[in-house]
């Protein structure tokens, strides 16, 4: 990283990318804590831990996959402290129990038109820009907390156990929470992105 | 006999635990007679490889 950051003074091209290694970090808090000023403060640890660290990198990428790692356990010391101080149970019933009643006939069959239909290889889509940016707007348009608890699962690799003693809330609640958060990123990825019809229309 | 609402539940919770042994006999019959549900099952892995690139997208 020092070798790096030397390297940015006379080039000026790391400078720029540090800047956006910077943006990219403080969205990914961001969505992570919906709260700009903790968001700032673990993008400011985890790049001072990351200049810290002193490590050597080749390329833009490893740095990223450093940083973004340092960022995470970030993220997760803030928010076990957040569950560590009271009043802070959560609602997670922000999603009704019947939202997704309509995807299914009275005996609980996929409808017609909701039976989901094959993605191809999705897998192909991560090289897309434009992919990503719908997945994130996926993701902030799912509640609050379902969105807090979905990426505590999956970006940032809690157990449903770990989560349910975090957050003050049921097991059960957990799944469900997860269950519907699912569904509904799933739903809109279907409509935004693998109906190739509405990719392009406006964000 | 499970119905899709069902499955797609089980399915879900698969990803954060192991389910029962009787919970996959039945979840595995219902995927072999059903498309819709077996394209969920791989949406549902889809999405999580999705979440675990997306801090990293773009580099």
């Amino acid at each position: 990283m020092e070798n790096e950051l030397a390297a940015s003074n006379s080039s000026g091209g790391l400078d720029d990318e540090l800047v956006s290694l910077r943006r990219d970090m403080f969205k990914f808090a961001r969505l992570q804590l919906r709260d700009d000023a903790s968001a700032e403060d673990a993008v400011q640890e985890a790049m001072a831990g990351a200049l810290a660290g002193k490590k050597q990198f080749n390329n833009r990428a490893q740095i990223k996959t450093w940083v973004f790692a340092i960022l995470k356990h970030k993220i997760i010391d803030i928010i076990r402290e957040r569950a560590r101080s009271p009043g802070t149970a959560i609602s997670v019933d922000e999603i009704p129990e019947n939202a997704y009643d309509e995807l299914f006939d009275d005996k609980g069959f996929w409808q017609e038109d909701s039976r989901p239909a094959s993605w191809g290889n999705p897998e192909g889509s991560f090289s897309s820009q434009q992919f990503w940016q719908i997945f994130e707007l996926c993701l902030t348009r799912l509640p609050e907390n379902t969105a807090r608890v979905f990426m505590m699962r999956e970006m940032l690799g809690f157990d449903t156990d770990e989560i349910c003693k975090e957050l003050a809330i049921s097991s059960t609640n957990c799944w469900v929470v997860l269950h519907r958060a699912r569904m509904g990123l799933r739903l809109c990825l279907d409509e935004r992105w693998f109906n190739a019809e509405n990719r392009n229309a406006e964000l | 006999m499970l119905n899709c609402k069902q499955a797609a539940a089980l399915m879900s919770q698969g990803m954060d635990k192991e389910l029962g042994l009787f919970q996959k006999m039945t979840l595995r019959s219902h995927l072999m007679m059903c498309k819709g549900c077996r394209n969920f099952n791989k949406q549902l892995a889809f999405l999580r490889q999705g979440c675990r690139n997306f801090p990293s997208q773009g580099s």
